[in-house]
Formats: C-alpha cells, structure tokens, sequence
C-alpha cells in the first residue's frame, strides 16, 4: 500500500484554503438578495474578499479550521491502522505549515497538544469498507461556532407545540434556527437527521453535510420539507452575521433513520457559510482532488 | 466609514451609533475564553492568586488596554519556532461567551471596545453604557482578509494558553467592523433576536 501523507497534506490544504465551487455559488447569488448598502450586503461582500484570497494565498478561510472530520471509503483488504497513522501525520504537518490551527485541546487538563492530534477521538475518522478498487478520503473542517448552536431535540416538543411527525420536525428545526441567531456564522446550511439514538442522531446529521448544495433527499415529502424550512429560515430576517437580511439559511439537507418506538430524536448540526469540505479519490496510480 | 485609531477617547466612543461602519487602526490585544477567566478569577474576583508571571502580564496589560480594544480571536499564527510572528487567518470567534465576563472587564481595564462575532447580552450592554464602549462586529469567518490588516505583531503573552487561547498584542491598519452594540444602550442583536422571535411564532402557529 503506497504512502498517501503528502496526497492527504493537499487535501487538507485545500479544504482549508478553498471553498468548494458550489457553496462559492450559492454567496455569490445570495448578495444580490440584500440591500446597497446594508451591513449584510457588506458581509457578503467581505466574505467573498475572503474566499478568493484564501484561494489565492493558501490560508486559512476561517481561523477556527475545526474539527477535522475524515470519512475514508476503502476497497476491501486496505489497512486503516496505516491510512490512519497517515492521516494523523499529515494533519500534525498541515498544523505546522499554518493550513490549520492547533485546535486539540485535553478537556481535563485545558493543554492544546499544539498538534491537532489529541486522543483516538480528534481528529475524527470514520472508516468504511466498500466494493471496487478506488479509495475515497473526504474532509469536512467544521467549526466551533457553528457546532455550538447545533441542537438536539426529542419530540414531542411540548413548548414548540412539536409533535412526533414532520410538522414537529419542521417547528423545532425552525426553532434551533431562530435561537442560532447569527452565532453560528450566518448564512448557515442545515443538517439535520430525524430518528436514531442521540449518537447517531447527532453523526447523521454531519454526514448529510457531504452532500453539494441543492442535492435532494430521494423521498419527495423529505426533499418538500428541505425546500420548505430554507425558505421559511430566511423569512425570519436573521441575515448575514444576525446583522438583518435575507440570507439566514443557504440549503437544508435532511436524513431519515431508525428509531426505537420510545424515542423521536431530531439532531440540527449547523454549518457556517465557511462550509468546507473536499475529496480526495485515489485509483489506482491516479490521484483525483474534487 | 470612519477612521478610528486606539487609544480611543470617550467622546469618539459615545459619538457611535449602532450601524455605523469603521475602520479601526492601532494596538490592541486579543483575548478570549481562557483570558477572560483568568483575568475576573485572577484579578477582578481575586478567587486565585496570582501565579508565574500573572502580575508582570497584569501590570502590562493595564497599560495597553486603557482606552484601546480587546478582539475576541484565536488566530493561526505562523513564525512560531522562530519568535517572528505573523497573523495568518484572524477572524473573530463567537463572543456571546464572554457574557458573564466582559462588562466586569471592560470596567477594570478601562477598555473602550471589543471585538468579536454574534454580539452579545444584555450585561455587556449596560457594561457598554457604563464604561463607556462599544461592540465592533467584525465578519465571522473572514479569517484571510482579516489577517492582512494585522500589520505587525508585537508580542504574545500567556502563550502556555494555547495559540488560539493567548493574548497577541497587535498592531492593525484599517481592521474593518460594524458598531452593532453602542454606549447608548442600542443593539443591533436584540433588535434582530426579538424580530426574528415574533415571525418564528408566527410560523409555528401555521
């Protein structure tokens, strides 16, 4: 198995530095939503600044480069010991070379390791064997503003008047928006993941964020309802940074699981429009950056 | 936009208005969770007692902050094993965290701004009207672009905090922000936040 250090370097250089070309999109197209003149247009404005000189020069998009979170798709036999160990040492090499900021810090003892490497829980892997040749590593740096307003809700919901079907989904979902204000660095995108336990609930609701804007759950009443809750997010006139605007929510993404018949958790995770994710593809002796 | 320069008098400060863009030049220092604590614990409550080189940093920061700004940031910063420091992604973190500390601080050190994202409560505001200071908002994120306005680093205290968590003692040229707190009791976050709470209830009743 080749050593793929430097190949995961870049990746995490790259999602650091770049935004992907569709949330680019999405605030570039939202500016002309906000008044000439107002402190959210001038938001707007100062965010796109930002994401073309990071691009330009390699720097970090934000400050808060997050929790690094991995998701590799390995083909049948690949040791993650090894892309494990590889992973490890590249984020230690990005921090060093200022992609990321050291953000490992032991919860106990208050110490920044000063790596980015803390205990087998930071940075998170999750590994996951598939069919095929290819090997699939993707990033998603998310922030600890935004983790801070994400919320979990069991339904039923007794002071939002939510209860246990997708009208409660869609009051509390509305609810954690309202109480997100601008803290979670507005415009945000939703994740958000109906059933499982908290756990999973709470993962779920991340793993959806690897979706491209726009892209639609397959169920038409799941794919109404995320149409539904971006357009009554932004009616609420929270705007860029909670200064007042249009623009509070870009795209919601939803996902359904498994529930026991106790429970009915609903899990909001809350991505900052510093909404960074890429993937790295490796076939065979190609390497492939999305 | 107005150009403001620290140290900053009163007068500049109460002649703020919610709204109001500025460009802010000069020294100021970041601080954030870990410093706000151990400046109320430390020096303010005095619930611990000073230890290392706490009273040094003390006696200099009295001296910078009066009438200056303290930004809620914990930057990326290169030039570590050399000492030649260099801001590089500087964008604020979410100061609603600060709540229960900083109008205490404000008071002590004669601060006459903070700056930081999400704004914040009803104490930091009465703390502004007091003091008197201001809430500059600065854009969330904006980490690259924020970074190129630090012209120079001057120093770091209390880097055994953490990179993130330490106090850089900076200089910028034209750091730009929006007042949305004021020393008039005006804030821009309350007047969103109870807007916003009314059209949610209006959409949870249909």
């Amino acid at each position: 198995m080749r050593d793929l250090t430097n190949e995961i370097l870049e990746l995490i250089r790259r999602t650091s530095s770049s935004l992907p070309p569709d949330v680019e999109k999405r605030l570039r197209a939202s500016i002309e939503k906000e008044e000439p003149g107002s402190p959210a247009r001038g938001a707007l404005e100062t965010i796109l600044k930002n994401i073309d000189l990071s691009r330009e020069k390699s720097t970090p998009i934000c400050q808060d480069t997050g929790t690094p979170i991995f998701y590799v798709h390995y083909p049948v036999g690949m040791s993650t010991i090894k892309l494990k160990a590889q992973i490890r040492s590249a984020l230690a090499e990005a921090t060093k070379r200022s992609f990321m900021r050291p953000n490992a810090v032991d919860a106990i003892y208050d110490k920044n390791t000063g790596n980015n490497l803390g205990g087998d829980d930071f940075p998170y892997v999750h590994f996951e064997e598939v069919e095929g040749e290819d090997l699939t590593i993707e990033l998603m740096l998310k922030g600890g503003g935004c983790e801070n307003v994400g919320r979990q809700y069991s339904l039923p919901d007794n002071s939002l008047g939510a209860g246990r079907d997708l009208a409660g989904v869609r009051k509390v979902v509305l609810d954690a928006v309202q109480k997100a204000q601008g803290q979670g660095c507005a415009p945000g995108i939703l994740g958000v993941s109906i059933g499982g336990d908290r756990g999973s609930s709470y993962i779920k609701s991340k793993e959806v964020l690897f979706s491209e804007m726009g892209t639609r759950n397959t169920d038409p009443k799941l794919a109404e309802l995320e149409e539904r809750l971006t357009s009554e997010a932004n009616e609420m006139g929270i705007g860029p940074m909670g200064f007042g605007g249009k623009t509070t929510v870009l795209d919601t993404k939803i996902i359904g699981l498994s529930r026991l018949p106790a429970s009915y958790f609903v899990s909001v995770s809350y991505m900052c429009w510093a909404y960074r994710r890429r993937k790295l593809t490796v076939k065979g002796d190609e390497i492939i950056y999305d | 936009m107005k150009q403001i320069t620290t140290p900053i008098t009163d007068d500049v400060i109460r002649s703020l208005k919610v709204g109001d863009a500025v460009a802010l030049s000069g020294m100021m220092v970041t601080g954030r969770d870990a410093v706000h604590k151990w400046m109320i614990d430390t020096f303010i409550k005095k619930t611990r007692a000073p230890q290392g080189d706490d009273l040094q940093v003390y006696e200099e920061l009295k001296k910078i902050l009066n009438g200056s700004v303290i930004y809620h940031c914990g930057p990326v910063v290169s030039g570590l094993d050399t000492k030649e420091y260099k801001f590089v992604a500087a964008g604020p973190t979410t100061s609603i965290r600060e709540e229960p500390y900083q109008a205490d601080v404000l008071k002590h050190f004669n601060i006459k701004g903070v700056i930081g994202k999400g704004g914040m409560g009803a104490k930091t505001l009465k703390g502004c009207e007091e003091t008197p200071a201001v809430y500059f908002h600065a854009i969330g994120g904006a980490a690259s672009y924020i970074a190129q306005t630090v012209t120079k680093v001057h120093g770091v205290f209390k880097l055994d905090f953490g990179v993130p968590e330490a106090i850089w003692v900076i200089e910028v040229k034209e750091f730009p922000v929006v007042v949305t707190m004021d020393s008039h009791g005006g804030s821009q976050h309350a007047v969103v936040e109870a807007s916003s709470k009314k059209i949610l209830e209006d959409l949870l009743a249909r």
